[in-house]
């Protein structure tokens, strides 16, 4: 067969992070475009993602920061006239709409070759009927289950197989709208959900408890196929894989078992006609060799991406060359160099995987896992026993936890309960099961969790004990201290099992850690090399263990460079701080530094092995990093480019003389210690917010009676205001109080004042020796009170005074000399009626930089480390004051996922990923941003129920607006009333709780209007039911929904006066 | 009880024995498949060897019980006994779980009293051996001493240990016999020829199979020097003036390139994993193939009627001839799999579409 003679390709990327589709596809997008350069193909992408390593300079020729909606895919398909296009690569969102364009005859209108599976094999393995049907011809065993298209055949189906049943939505990513049904009441609520996310619905037989396991899998066009790797869940089926603890490659998995599902994963892949790669999920009965092929995803998935940092094989780079014709054979493996890619990789480690979940931070959202996805992040452990790999893992999801063991103990109520119905907290609930003597027959009967596993989580219990009976630190004998190193525990862990003379858990880790190092009990590095060492590989691709006698590799004469990475994905801190952390390792090899990566997260850009000159795919803990530091003896570190994980470390290593890159961890200690930074202000004659330490009650309530409710309320150390909260009244600040107070004892809690209506500002810079080099200022559409994770942004700032410019630059110098910053750093301030008050400062890069590094097309990390790093650099031409147009940063939100939870905002983070778009003015760049996380113009009818009276006034005129439009204009009872008054006609609708007629909740069943609008009433959370069930239902039936008035009379003005069609299609680059 | 593997060139790993408690030594060779340890323990080709295995977790599902079916052939295993001298891994789970588990590998390692060792740096192991080539190794126990001289396995003939002693036939009366040359033949590839129906008739390696009447010669896998088997060679090589099928498998591959008159050659440590890639060249398809040799046929030595049929995509070596006009034909690798990936089963079929054909 011909290669194809393609010039042009379009990629299509997944927009915005979300549970269920995150960074991972910025590392597919990324390898595959860099495949496509590398055949000197111009690439065109469209994602409205601003945040990615993928919409970066020199990555993709072009980059349209516009919606992944067939509408603007087919205008830039008619402006760029490619001749390929690839839908692989950008999750779910992107498949779906290829789909989408071929439905509607697009790609045969412009004469668009899909590069890779066609199209028609995807709807073969999207539509279930068609997919069952496929399997049988080539004789494969699928899950019973029967497509349904209403409620009444549901149930009926649901009979037919027998309970329980699991209800799919056909078409939905990472398992949306699913769940398990025990009985008809349950299959009814889900089904109809179900309903709102797609016109078919799967009623399948649940096989809940078999063993779930994936392979992945690659054809090329001559029908050559491997399988990179296979993967087996620890959670058997009835979590969601992406809710799963996953291994690689299986463990419990015999020869035949291996064997035989791999050779019906490749039947079925050249059946199906794939060409490129595809994820086989099967159920595998532990009682035999029974099984049943679950799904099967024709495109690169968060599976494939995990497969690819488990192996070292870069599935998506290979998978872009099959795209275009090429056989395995004729492709190299990246690792080896001088190997075929034509070849199944050999692992000689183990990795687990594992989700990490933010559930703490939805109020009212459901803990139990199943069927639907709810982590927003997870990690990548690498080890040498199962052991090593799950207790770094469990350290690396970085929730306070130290691995399996040694954690502060959990109150479970009920541990058989917790045990058999799994939440976000199982595995630790195993530990403690342990704990308390349950045997392993037992917590296999409530869990269903291969007993192998919990032979070997029993291993890390017994050592535990082991350690426990020493009597002291030195009392533990070297046999085991080499035998828990190897089992994965920390020195942390060990100090604070073993210790009995009441050390600080911090000063015991250096006890410990110092007696390793004098008995020469020490971690080696160990390569990745796909070939577990049958060939020599120059793999860069490098991890830490205990289980091994020498180093794979030499450590270097001329000094390295250390970026440390950031992490998993979490609420706060994700795809933005990972291109922060590429470019800084970037910038540092550019200027001819031996660079070094450190970071765990699979779904990341960072953690390929092309971007450094060594990757070390391990944890980000003071112990390792230090381990890692002692081998490099690096030149320095960098610590402020991915996020807070690092910067917490900052002060640590400087203890222990780690030189670290630029700002003194001093001042970052001076910045992050509330107390040290108010009393800086103070100094300073800068203002801020009043605000409190707090030791007892009395003291409150004293400073409450001075500045008055409500105050906010907030432990030191935070990112994305974890456990912060507004309180309004006394007894919500006391039950706050209990809760923050338990996140962390060590940092005192702060109650500060709230100042409503004011504005928030961002002012991002880089700054020499306490001289600001750069900077960008930007401003929320909202007013304070929603965190500015969640907060909407313009940039350049529109509508703030120049006095308040002024202002701010002035107080932004004065902190940046006092600090002697040399890096990146923000500041975050309010501002009220021109008076300037500083919320918070850091002294690293924020969520921001990537958003105004492009916007203004200066890329503030490159010159962050440069400086950093004493180099030279140009300072650009170009402020903000000079640019003619604006970008606007727009939050998404996974509501839809989070079953229960309270779609509303606050000062807790909520958002999950976010987009920006840039347009002519405000206006076109909000609508677009607004349009690419998922809202739609309004085209019937538009519900309001405003709260407050300052939200009605701030609503009048867009209203005014809508009904010029045409728009009907639906409201709560007070609501229609004001609208009334102010001369605009409103339909009246009843609460939830009210019977009759236009019943609001019915109405957003019947699909009545396109747009929903609830303002709460107050800043707490604490809502009133009714407007909770509003919110919630407009979410479960998949309609836009607005809680924020300045918010919603932005779009809602931006919608109505602009028309879509009339918009400009412009690449970045053209936006000058 | 701790236990020691000390190489030919010095090197020592220390490590916990799991096995049985007696002093062995043996070619040391490393395999990186991650899974299927029971069948590779079985194998007969590991006569005379020390497996390694890279990947580190071994034994999690424990092993099956040593059963056998009508044919007489074990039903989960490739032969009737283990024949590896000594096992090395890097972490052994003494706890397992599986369904068709019947004992541990501890267990069973005792009861066929072969040593063990865990805790060893395997990886490092296979490094030594990938830059040094195999070689001896020997593994004593706690305060033993070690032996000053190690005989090497190779020297001897491995494939009269491994053979069956007499004839050995299979589902008498099938649709066609074939004559199966046992130079420590693995069960499965008896089992893969039964599974289409045909009669076949075992016979010890130097057995002179000439005398009997049958539609097809399968040669089999086997440990060792090919050197070793001249009379194999001799009996093969009578046959090829006639047009009866041949098919040889890994040591059958070697010795029908012997009787065509090529050269064979040991190689610096051997190919023995799940992974290895090779090219047909006739059409240039590719599979991943179940490998376990450490001797290959010599390309340039290949006569002209004969030609390579697999080439390995990752060292360019021989894995497979056949003849360009008669039904003769040969693969370096395992299409009977077990364990490993079973992509070139088909292989069988094409054999007995040359018998059909016949």
């Amino acid at each position: 067969m011909e290669k194809h003679n393609i010039k042009k390709v379009l990629l299509i990327g997944s927009g915005a992070l979300k549970i269920g589709e995150a960074g991972e596809f910025d590392y597919s997008g990324s390898q595959a475009l860099k495949a496509m350069k590398e055949e000197g193909i111009e690439t065109v992408l469209i994602n409205p993602n601003i945040a990615t390593v993928q919409t970066s300079d020199g990555v993709a020729d072009k980059v349209y920061f516009l919606p992944i909606t067939p509408f603007f895919v087919e205008k830039v398909i008619a402006k760029e006239k490619p001749e390929g296009i690839m839908l692989a690569y950008g999750g779910q969102t992107a498949l779906n709409c290829g789909v989408e364009l071929y439905k509607q005859g697009i790609l045969e209108k412009y004469n668009l070759q899909v590069l890779g599976t066609p199209v028609q094999a995807i709807i073969d393995t999207e539509d279930r009927e068609k997919f069952n049907q496929k399997l049988s011809e080539i004789n494969v065993k699928y899950i019973q289950s029967e497509a349904v298209t209403n409620v009444a055949d549901a149930c009926r189906a649901a009979e037919t197989l027998g309970y329980p049943v699991i209800v799919r939505a056909a078409y939905a990513l990472g398992g949306l709208g699913s769940g398990f049904c025990d009985n008809v009441d349950e299959l009814n609520v889900l089904v109809e959900r179900a309903f709102t996310h797609s016109p078919q619905v799967l009623i399948e037989k649940s096989l809940k408890g078999w063993k779930e396991i994936e392979y992945e899998v690659v054809r090329d066009v001559y029908d050559n196929c491997i399988t990179v790797c296979n993967m087996e869940n620890l959670d058997p089926l009835g979590i969601h894989t992406g809710e799963s603890i996953v291994v690689a490659p299986s463990q419990t998995l015999t020869n035949s078992e291996y064997h035989k599902l791999r050779e019906i994963a490749i039947r079925i892949i050249r059946h199906i006609g794939v060409v490129g790669e595809c994820n086989v999920q099967y159920a595998l009965d532990p009682n035999s060799e029974d099984y049943r092929v679950i799904e099967v995803n024709a495109r690169l998935s968060r599976s494939s991406a995990l497969a690819s940092k488990a192996t070292g094989y870069p599935l998506a780079f290979i998978a872009a060359k099959l795209g275009l014709g090429y056989g395995l054979y004729e492709l190299r493996n990246a690792v080896t160099r001088d190997t075929s890619a034509f070849f199944e990789p050999a692992l000689d480690y183990v990795v687990c995987k594992i989700p990490r979940w933010d559930l703490g931070k939805f109020h009212g959202v459901s803990k139990k896992l199943g069927s639907s996805m709810k982590s927003v992040g997870e990690v990548m452990a690498i080890g040498r026993t199962f052991e090593e790999a799950i207790q770094k893992g469990l350290r690396m999801i970085g929730q306070g936890m130290h691995g399996f063991v040694a954690n502060k103990e959990l109150s479970v109520a009920n541990i058989e309960k917790s045990l058999s119905e799994p939440t976000d907290m199982r595995i630790f609930v195993i530990a403690q099961a342990l704990e308390k003597g349950y045997n392993i027959d037992k917590i296999h009967d409530l869990t269903k969790i291969d007993k192998w596993f919990l032979y070997k989580l029993k291993n890390i219990n017994d050592i535990s004990h082991q350690l426990q009976k020493c009597k002291s630190i030195n009392d533990i004998n070297d046999d085991l201290l080499k035998t828990a190193k190897q089992l994965g525990f920390s020195d942390f862990q060990i100090g604070r099992l073993a210790d009995k003379s009441q050390m600080k858990p911090d000063d015991a880790l250096l006890v410990v850690r110092n007696m390793r190092k004098q008995r020469n009990i020490l971690p080696v590095v160990k390569q990745i090399d796909t070939l577990a060492a049958e060939y020599p590989a120059r793999t860069n691709y490098l991890y830490v263990t205990y289980n091994g006698d020498k180093h794979d590799i030499d450590f270097a004469e001329n000094k390295p460079v250390i970026v440390l990475g950031s992490g998993a994905y979490r609420i706060g801190s994700s795809v933005e701080f990972d291109w922060c952390s590429v470019n800084a390792v970037k910038t540092a090899r550019n200027l001819g530094y031996n660079s070094i990566m450190i970071n765990y997260n699979p779904e990341t850009v960072s953690t390929d092995y092309d971007e450094c000159d060594r990757l070390y795919f391990d944890e980000l803990s003071f112990e390792r990093v230090m381990d890692i530091i002692d081998l490099e003896n690096p030149e320095g570190v960098i610590v402020a480019v991915g996020g807070q994980i690092p910067n917490n470390l900052a002060m640590r290593l400087h203890n222990q003389n780690v030189p670290i890159l630029g700002t003194s961890p001093v001042s970052i200690d001076r910045a992050e210690n509330r107390h040290k930074f108010s009393s800086m202000l103070d100094t300073l004659k800068i203002d801020q917010p009043r605000w409190k330490e707090l030791n007892n009650m009395k003291d409150i309530y004293n400073f409450v009676d001075t500045v008055g409710f409500p105050v906010i309320i907030r432990p030191s150390y935070v990112l994305s205001g974890a456990a912060m909260n507004v309180c309004s009244n006394k007894e919500e600040m006391e039950y706050f109080l209990k809760l923050a107070a338990n996140v962390s004892k060590e940092f005192p809690v702060v109650v500060s004042e709230f100042v409503q209506s004011a504005k928030e500002i961002e002012f991002d810079g880089v700054a020499k020796n306490g001289e600001i080099m750069i900077y960008a200022i930007s401003e929320h559409v909202e007013f304070a009170g929603v965190h500015s994770g969640d907060a909407t942004l313009v940039f350049p700032a529109q509508k703030i005074y120049f006095e308040t410019i002024r202002r701010l630059k002035k107080i932004s110098r004065q902190i940046a000399k006092e600090l002697q910053i040399t890096g990146p750093f923000n500041i975050q301030y309010l501002a009220k009626n021109n008076d300037i008050k500083v919320i918070e400062c850091n002294l690293r890069a924020s969520r921001t930089f990537p958003f105004i590094s492009k916007i203004l097309k200066t890329n503030f990390i490159d010159i962050s480390t440069r400086l950093m790093l004493d180099k030279p650099f140009v300072k650009p031409e170009k402020t903000e004051f000079d640019i003619d147009y604006v970008g606007v940063k727009a939050s998404q939100f996974s509501f839809t996922r989070l079953q229960k939870a309270d779609p509303v905002l606050g000062v807790d983070m909520a958002s999950t990923g976010e987009v920006g778009c840039i347009g002519n003015d405000v206006n076109e760049a909000l609508l677009l941003a607004m349009l690419s996380v998922g809202y739609k113009i309004p085209q019937r009818g538009i519900m309001i129920s405003s709260g407050e009276a300052k939200s009605k006034l701030t609503l009048l005129e867009a209203c005014r607006m809508a009904q010029e439009k045409g728009l009907k204009i639906y409201a709560t009872h007070g609501t229609k009333a004001f609208l009334q008054e102010h001369g605009i006609n409103a339909i009246s609708v009843g609460w939830p709780d009210e019977k009759g007629e236009n019943n609001i909740i019915e109405l957003i069943a019947d699909k009545v209007f396109d747009l929903v609008i609830n303002i709460p009433k107050n800043l707490t959370k604490d809502e009133l039911h009714n407007d909770y069930e509003i919110r919630r239902s407009a979410i479960d039936h998949n309609i836009p929904l607005l809680t924020n008035a300045r918010l919603a009379s932005a779009f809602i003005t931006a919608a109505c006066s602009l028309d879509v069609n009339d918009l400009e299609i412009r690449s970045w680059k053209e936006i000058k | 009880m701790k236990a020691k593997l000390i190489l030919e060139t010095g090197e020592q790993f220390g490590g916990q024995s799991f096995g049985y408690e007696h002093p062995t030594s043996g070619e040391v060779v490393f395999n990186t498949a991650m899974c299927g340890y029971p069948e590779s323990l079985t194998d007969p080709s590991y006569i005379g060897e020390m497996l390694v295995l890279t990947y580190p977790l071994i034994g999690n599902y424990g092993v099956p019980v040593g059963e056998f079916d009508k044919y007489g052939l074990s039903r989960y295993f490739e032969s009737e006994k283990i024949h590896v001298r000594a096992f090395i891994v890097s972490d052994y789970s003494e706890n397992y779980c599986h369904w068709n588990a019947h004992q541990s590998l501890s267990a069973w390692l005792k009861q066929q009293q072969i040593p063990a060792i865990s805790g060893i740096d395997t990886r490092l192991l296979t490094k030594l051996l990938r830059e040094k080539g195999s070689m001896l190794g020997q593994i004593v126990f706690e305060n033993e001493n070690a032996i000053a001289e190690i005989s090497n396995p190779a020297a001897d003939n491995l494939v009269a240990q491994a053979s069956c002693r007499e004839i050995i036939r299979y589902n008498e009366g099938g649709e066609y016999k074939i004559v199966l040359v046992d130079c420590g033949v693995k069960h499965n590839i008896i089992r893969c020829l039964l599974k289409r129906n045909v009669e076949v008739i075992r016979v010890p390696w130097d057995y002179d199979f000439t005398n009997i009447a049958y539609d097809g010669l399968f040669i089999s896998n086997g440990p060792g020097d090919p050197a070793h088997c001249t009379k194999t060679v001799e009996n093969i090589r009578k046959t090829l003036d006639g047009d009866t099928p041949i098919f040889g498998i890994c040591m059958g591959n070697q010795l029908l390139s012997l009787a065509s008159g090529a050269k064979t050659y040991k190689l610096k440590y051997g190919h023995r994993s799940h992974n290895q890639p090779v090219q047909m060249l006739t059409n240039k398809r590719c599979f991943v193939t179940s490998q376990n040799h450490g001797y290959a046929v010599d390309n340039a030595t290949l006569g002209s009627d004969w030609q390579q049929l697999f080439v390995n995509l990752n060292d360019g070596t021989n894995e497979g001839i056949y003849h360009k006009h008669k039904p003769f034909f040969s693969a370096q690798f395992h299409p009977e799999a077990a364990s490993g990936p079973v992509d070139t089963e088909f292989l069988f079929d094409e054999f007995l579409k040359k018998i059909k054909n016949n």
